[in-house]
């Protein structure tokens, strides 16, 4: 093969080449010298401005009080795929990213310029359990003390977006098999110390675990623990189904209200959409187990809409011309991350078959459409808010209708997963958003006075969305005596098709900001100027300073 | 149709019952409880005409009066509110004179119902509270009758004035009861609402027999009775009937909402509220709540 390719002359992908420097490198040093591979054509020009201002980035990064040394080595290493630009962008994409703050149309949420690994990485656990894996030296899991040692190992070995995993598994079916012989105290004081390290080494609380929907002693055990720790990682969803008992989300709403979790999943939604197979991850994302998502970035609607004349031409010119430039970002940061970066062929996670590349899919994500319509109307006179009109929400939805059109219609080879489209995805927004409310949220502070008049409006959304949305309620401390209060407002949902829902006490000291969850004790400390755990802390008080997150109306 | 004067409906109530619920509050009550938390709800609106120039917003609106059949004006006023231009700011009902309140609407069990039924989804039933529910005996009848036929629980709040035992027809329709009990003894009670106590516990008796008794409630202001005295024999009888899962809900007295003149009483202590819900537990309820 080798010699074919040198007689050939032709030079061949790098990825190719660094598969026969494997096989040959060291035997045929000679030859490998004179094996052609292409050298990336570097795509966008650095200027020595740019490269002068990325400098002085990575120096504030070395410096900053408020960075842990964990912090600071996962920004450096962004920082250094930032001096990258081997992507081929879609020409318009400048002026539409990499601009001033307020005119931005596409965010690519500091996803470097070189993908090297999938955004979000949702492995299949059970298999792991199963079968150990040879990579990591680990046999299957025999009983309970193996299978929590072994998942805190491979949590280790996960990466995402976040170089920490997204996604620890349904836990109650991963591990109920494993305490059936046990008795409830020794579960629950394993557990514990299992949390707590998982809290306490998974650095970010963009880290999601899962239960539900049949009730398990598991999952009620896992919910006792959580209640008395109130740690906030990992995350936690409860999918609730018809079948789904009604004791079993009691408990989840006891111990949402001492922990802020779980949040609640509509299960047969899910289900519907993306198979059996579906988990959810990171914030709220609905993606497949075996897989996950490849890359997300979103739409920043409030500013889209300011390039538009008016309703008109924002739904026939500038919004689609918008999401045709994002689309392609997305295209070729995925044939980048799929034919050049080499990480599906070279990580253990792929080669040992814990995901499958034709189980990942990609996330087309949106903020600020409650601001987008708001803007539109003024722009043609109009003062009726999203969320208090109907007429604002039809538009909304007309909205979200060309969106999703936009999407069904739109081809990706690498998608195979979901029709070889995206999925769309309402984000919850960064710490640096203003005047954008999370995918399409009501804006804090605007929420309608009545709760049920808010859910009238969410559940017309929730549908678009099934790679996640999710809507959260701080509610009144009155509601610790009258749970089932939640419970009635949970099923009423499901019912109607919302997607997501979250809940809170309003004065808990783990509280929900947008989809994660942080504690203000947290907040308050590195408000102080120390420097905390957890990087989320850090998004949390820049959410809760910009994006008002203390002042949602409580129910 | 039968209809009600409707003080406000609050579409989703985490505190009257269990469950999520839909309250609809009725104007009116036969007692005069001193510590009353809303006591706009207490009287019928004269109509006086006190109340409008206290609207900023202008929903209330003097008007005359109208004879509908004859269409002839009689020359009298009423207070006319429009719901629409309602910021609900509460400076009409703290201004009136007369423990009323203007900012009410008379409607029909059909028009209560229009309401509750965009709740649907949410809601596992309805409470009517008050002021004192069974004022409106005929218009409750046919609400809760509705209310049964689409699916959704029935629970009244009473202060117990009202004789339950003789009106099977609205028991059929009727969940249970959410029970006020106040002072035991009858002339605590007389001095604390104005009324005697009578009814009130032999309501108590026949509710919790009937299976009927949902919760029980008990506003605690010890300078006002004997609240000790209240839980223990309330306690005491629900357990000689075998009624133990019945909530008793005890209730600390907060001066807000509460008329001036008696502002002054003093909120129990909370130990003094444990003791409380310690005497309950000892007598073996199984759900005791302070809020
Ligand atoms: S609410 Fe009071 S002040 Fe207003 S009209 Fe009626 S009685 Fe008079
Ligand atoms: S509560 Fe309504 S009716 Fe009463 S004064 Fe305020 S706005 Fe007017």
């Amino acid at each position: 093969m080798l010699r074919r390719e040198l007689r050939s002359g032709k030079t061949i992908p790098a990825e190719r080449f660094a598969r026969r420097y494997m096989e040959n490198g060291f035997k045929n040093r000679f030859l490998m010298n004179e094996l052609k591979y292409e050298v990336r054509v570097m795509k966008r020009i650095l200027t020595p401005e740019i490269i002068e201002e990325k400098r002085k980035e990575i120096y504030e990064t070395i410096v900053d009080p408020t960075s842990s040394h964990e912090q600071k080595v996962t920004y450096l290493a962004r920082h250094a795929e930032n001096f990258m630009t081997v992507l081929d962008e879609p020409e318009e994409l400048d002026e539409l990213m990499r601009c001033d703050i307020d005119t931005r149309c596409i965010c690519n949420l500091f996803e470097g310029d070189a993908p090297y690994r999938p955004r979000y990485i949702c492995i299949d656990f059970p298999k792991f359990l199963r079968e150990g894996s040879e990579f990591l030296q680990l046999g299957p899991a025999k009983d309970f003390a193996e299978a929590l040692t072994n998942l805190m190992i491979m949590y280790h070995n996960i990466p995402s977006i976040t170089n920490y995993p997204v996604f620890i598994g349904d836990l109650d079916e991963l591990l109920g098999p494993y305490i059936e012989d046990l008795d409830d105290e020794t579960v629950k004081k394993a557990l514990r110390l299992w949390l707590t390290m998982v809290d306490r080494t998974i650095l970010d609380s963009f880290c999601h675990s899962d239960i539900g929907p049949k009730a398990s002693r598991f999952g009620y055990l896992l919910m006792e623990v959580e209640s008395e720790l109130e740690n906030a990682v990992p995350n936690l969803t409860m999918r609730v189904s018809k079948d789904t008992p009604d004791d079993f989300i009691l408990a989840g709403v006891k111990c949402a209200l001492h922990s802020a979790k779980p949040s609640f999943a509509n299960d047969e939604m899910f289900r519907s959409e993306l198979g059996d197979d579906y988990c959810i991850a990171s914030c709220y994302n609905g993606l497949l187990k075996g897989g996950g998502s490849y890359t997300l970035s979103r739409l920043i609607l409030s500013n889209i809409a300011k390039k538009a004349e008016g309703i008109e031409d924002f739904k026939t010119n500038v919004l689609p011309h918008v999401c045709d430039v994002m689309a392609r970002y997305m295209d070729e940061r995925i044939r980048f991350l799929v034919e050049e970066s080499g990480w599906f062929t070279n990580s253990f996670l792929a080669r040992e078959g814990f995901v499958r590349r034709d189980k990942f899919t990609a996330m087309f994500g949106l903020v600020g459409l409650a601001e987008c319509v708001n803007l539109l109307l003024e722009k043609e006179g109009c003062t009726e808010r999203f969320g208090h009109s109907d007429r604002a929400n039809q538009l909304g939805v007309e909205i979200m209708d060309i969106i999703d059109h936009f999407n069904k219609n739109h081809y990706n080879p690498y998608c195979e997963a979901t029709d070889h489209h995206f999925l769309l995805h309402a984000q919850v927004g960064i710490e640096s958003d203003h005047d954008c409310s999370p995918g399409t949220r009501i804006p804090i502070g605007e929420e309608p006075d009545e709760l049920v008049d808010h859910l009238n409006c969410i559940k017309l959304f929730h549908k678009y969305f099934p790679s996640g949305t999710g809507d959260i309620f701080p509610v009144d401390l009155t509601v610790h005596k009258n749970p089932q209060y939640v419970l009635d407002i949970i099923r009423g949902s499901l019912g109607i098709d919302i997607r997501y829902l979250s809940f809170y006490a309003s004065d808990s000291d783990v509280i929900r900001v947008t989809g994660y969850l942080v504690k203000r004790s947290e907040m308050e400390k590195l408000d102080a100027g120390q420097n905390v755990r957890q990087n989320t802390t850090g998004l949390g008080l820049g959410a809760a300073k910009n994006c008002k997150i203390l002042d949602r109306r409580i129910r | 149709m039968a209809k009600a004067t409707v003080n406000k409906i609050i579409s989703f109530s985490s505190v009257d019952g269990p469950g999520n619920r839909t309250a609809v509050f009725l104007q009116g009550c036969g007692f005069d409880c001193r510590y009353c938390h809303n006591p706009e709800t207490i009287h019928a609106c004269i109509h006086c005409g006190e109340c409008v120039k206290y609207c900023k917003p202008g929903a209330l609106t003097l008007v005359e009066e109208n004879v509908r059949a004859a269409d002839q004006r009689t020359g009298r006023k009423r207070v006319h509110y429009d719901i629409t231009k309602c910021v609900f700011c509460d400076e009409c009902f703290r201004h009136c004179p007369h423990g009323a309140s203007a900012r009410t609407r008379e409607l029909t069990a059909e028009q209560v119902m229009r309401e509750v039924r965009r709740n649907k989804p949410f809601i596992r039933g309805i409470t009517v509270s008050g002021g004192e529910c069974t004022l409106w005996r005929d218009f409750l009848l046919e609400l809760l009758s509705l209310a049964k036929a689409e699916g959704l629980g029935t629970l009244l709040d009473s202060n117990g004035s009202y004789a339950f035992s003789e009106d099977p027809e609205l028991m059929a329709v009727t969940d249970g009861v959410m029970l006020d009990v106040k002072a035991w003894s009858r002339e605590e009670h007389l001095r604390v609402t104005g009324q005697d106590n009578a009814c009130v516990l032999r309501n108590l008796e026949w509710l919790a027999a009937a299976g009927k008794l949902t919760e029980v409630r008990t506003v605690v202001v010890p300078e006002l009775f004997d609240c000790r005295q209240t839980v223990r024999e309330v306690s005491a009888l629900l357990a000689g009937l075998g009624c133990l899962d019945a909530r008793y809900k005890i209730i600390r007295y907060r001066p807000m909402g509460v008329r001036e003149e008696y502002k002054s009483l003093t909120p129990p202590t909370e130990e003094f509220l444990q003791k409380l819900v310690g005497v309950a537990v000892g007598y073996g309820l199984s759900d005791v709540v302070v809020v």
